[in-house]
């Protein structure tokens, strides 16, 4: 029987441009270029290895959010994944990670599945929490947080890095996933990879096809509320010596005069 | 006064400097109400005294150790059902934000991750929180339910507030989804006898230009005569040079001390998103325009085999 994996991945504002908030305080998303959050390649690769491992397997690449988000998914379909779902709507913008979540769990069932990999956080929210939301929400186990990860007879199993240990974890398929830029390195698309990506299916869902309310989602429906957003004052130039044989003595006279030694 | 659910992160009984600092914040907001469990659960109680518990729940269970978050969830949630708080708060760390995030979805509300501070508003608690690689700061509230909050460590001070701190024992049953991820084997971290890394009030990081493992004894040498943790940057850990537990950033920890030095460091974005809120920042690098140096209140422009051991020496002569 065919494994089917759907990978969660966002598209995100670059993180080495200007990021800021729009006027009505959600993420702009038009004043700097977006992409697949890079840490979401690392989802889409443990996906494609995992799917080369099994005899039969299907990887389906999943977004929420706006018409460019299918940027993403190019990505993600140019490194090897089979088929692409974009759920877009109007009345998504400024969706919190509660709706969000909702959203993606609807898509996940609808799409039907037996693993779900997501990024260990958006490069933009960067959360981190929509994983294990995710499984608590489908009720199934989430294995999340990992740094190594591999499929075998129906059974998850990874190893989760944490602070205070380092765990080797096991569940039963279905489950969510989640894994770390420790995983591995991303594949780049291959010229090869890029043309294929353009013949492959993208279904577009929106939320009446997912049977959800305008109200459940959005910035209305939020279950959060962001009142402000201000710039961080730049800080304030500070003091820079050139060594020039005395730069370590002068470091610790600074140190002293704060009042560190 | 309203409770308010303070989730406990500790080893073994003994409880972790973040706690203590969200007992600080949840005074700003209530009555705190702790939560420990696990191995040693009863033995947090006079700590949790000390620093303004009116209340202590605890539980053990085998559960909590064998099974991944979810039988903390239960747990948690099996408080929430027995306080009705006005307010969940749980430490940021990626255990604590998973536990939170799940119980807010059981009870019906809204999850603010990774708040900086806290304080009582007229629609309930307001959070501050960094944005964008700490570029931006932002005040925001949950509107739907009761709150849930995640707070970074090194978010409020450590205060003395002494209260009852009553230990009661929480019962809790759990669910069959409470199984589904099997912990089957658990190396601990060893010690290094530092400070830990996202509660120290200095931390001494290295990035590519220490140019080895063997060479972070210079880093690690600062450190010590500070009484410092060690940070590395996302190069110096995928390089093999230091652990991926050390890496400061924002694929690693995100630390917030008094003191952060950076030696050999660019200042990568995604490596400022991990320090930039440290309050005072001092940068040794020997390209003068590396942009670590805007952030910097003291720079030095030099060759960190230079300027770190010259540094060490002097402060172990000025601390005698
Ligand atoms: C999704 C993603 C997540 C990431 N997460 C993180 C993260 O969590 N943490 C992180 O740190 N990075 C992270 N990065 C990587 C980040 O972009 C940078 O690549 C990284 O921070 C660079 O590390 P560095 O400053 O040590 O190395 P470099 O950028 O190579 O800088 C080395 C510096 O050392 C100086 N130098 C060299 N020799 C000497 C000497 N002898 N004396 C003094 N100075 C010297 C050089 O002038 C240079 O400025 C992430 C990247 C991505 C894409
Ligand atoms: N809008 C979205 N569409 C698809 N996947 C998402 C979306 N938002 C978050 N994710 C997934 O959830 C992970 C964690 O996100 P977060 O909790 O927001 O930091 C990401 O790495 C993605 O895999």
């Amino acid at each position: 029987m065919s494994l089917r994996i759907v990978v969660c991945v966002k598209y995100v504002p670059d993180a080495t441009g200007d990021r800021k908030f729009a006027d009505d305080l959600t993420v702009d998303r038009d004043d700097v270029d977006g992409l697949l959050s890079e840490l979401d390649e690392y989802a889409v690769e443990q996906a494609l290895q995992i799917a080369e491992e099994a005899d039969d397997a299907e990887v389906t690449v999943l977004t929420v959010g706006p018409e460019d988000a299918k940027d993403a998914l190019r990505k993600a379909l140019s490194m090897g994944a089979d088929k692409a779902v974009h759920v877009e709507d109007d009345d998504l913008h400024g969706t919190d990670v509660m709706g969000t979540s909702l959203v993606l769990a609807k898509a996940i069932e609808k799409t039907g599945y037996d693993l779900v990999i997501a990024g260990m956080a958006s490069t933009d929210g960067t959360m981190g929490v929509l994983p294990a939301i995710l499984a608590e929400r489908l009720g199934v186990p989430q294995v999340t947080l990992l740094s190594e990860v591999k499929v075998e007879d129906g059974v998850v199993t990874g190893r989760r890095d944490g602070d205070a240990a380092s765990e080797q974890l096991e569940a039963s398929l279905p489950a969510v996933v989640s894994v770390t830029d420790q995983s591995g390195e991303a594949r780049y698309p291959s010229f090869k990879g890029i043309m294929a990506a353009k013949k492959k299916p993208v279904q577009s869902l929106d939320l009446d096809d997912l049977d959800i309310d305008a109200e459940e989602v959005g910035l209305e429906g939020a279950w959060t509320a962001v009142d402000s957003a201000a710039e961080r004052p730049a800080r304030t130039a500070g003091t820079i010596v050139k060594d020039e044989g005395e730069g370590g003595k002068q470091l610790a006279e600074f140190l002293a005069s704060q009042k560190f030694i | 006064m309203a409770d308010i659910l303070v989730y406990v992160d500790h080893v073994d009984g003994a409880v972790r400097k973040p706690t203590l600092e969200l007992l600080t914040l949840a005074r700003r907001l209530g009555d705190p109400v702790a939560v420990a469990l696990g191995n040693g659960a009863a033995d947090t109680a006079a700590a949790l005294a000390e620093h303004g518990a009116v209340k202590v729940l605890t539980a053990d269970a085998a559960e909590f150790a064998d099974y991944l978050v979810v039988p903390k969830v239960e747990a948690l949630q099996a408080a929430y059902d027995a306080v009705s708080p006005a307010a969940v708060l749980v430490p940021s760390s990626a255990e604590g934000k998973e536990i939170a995030a799940r119980l807010a979805v059981r009870i019906g509300s809204g999850i603010i991750t990774d708040a900086i501070d806290l304080e009582a508003g007229d629609e309930g608690p307001v959070a501050t929180q960094s944005a964008f690689a700490a570029s931006f700061t932002t005040k925001s509230r949950v509107s739907k339910g009761t709150p849930v909050i995640t707070v970074k460590p090194n978010s409020a001070p450590v205060e003395a507030a002494p209260a009852a701190g009553t230990v009661e024992a929480l019962a809790v049953s759990f669910s069959e989804k409470a199984h589904g991820t099997k912990v089957v084997s658990r190396t601990p971290r060893e010690s290094t006898g530092r400070p830990e890394l996202t509660e120290a009030a200095i931390v001494v990081s290295g990035g590519r230009g220490v140019n080895g493992a063997e060479n972070f004894a210079i880093i690690e040498a600062l450190a010590d005569s500070l009484g410092a943790a060690v940070g590395a940057s996302r190069a110096a850990v995928d390089a093999g040079w230091y652990p991926h537990s050390n890496q400061v950033g924002q694929t690693g920890k995100s630390v917030s001390p008094q003191l952060y030095i950076a030696s050999g460091i660019s200042g990568a974005i995604q490596h400022r998103a991990g320090m930039q809120t440290s309050k005072t920042i001092v940068a040794i690098n020997k390209d003068a325009e590396a942009p670590i140096f805007d952030l910097v209140d003291y720079g030095v422009v030099g060759d960190l085999f230079d300027v770190v051991p010259q540094l060490t020496d002097e402060v172990k002569a000025r601390k005698g």
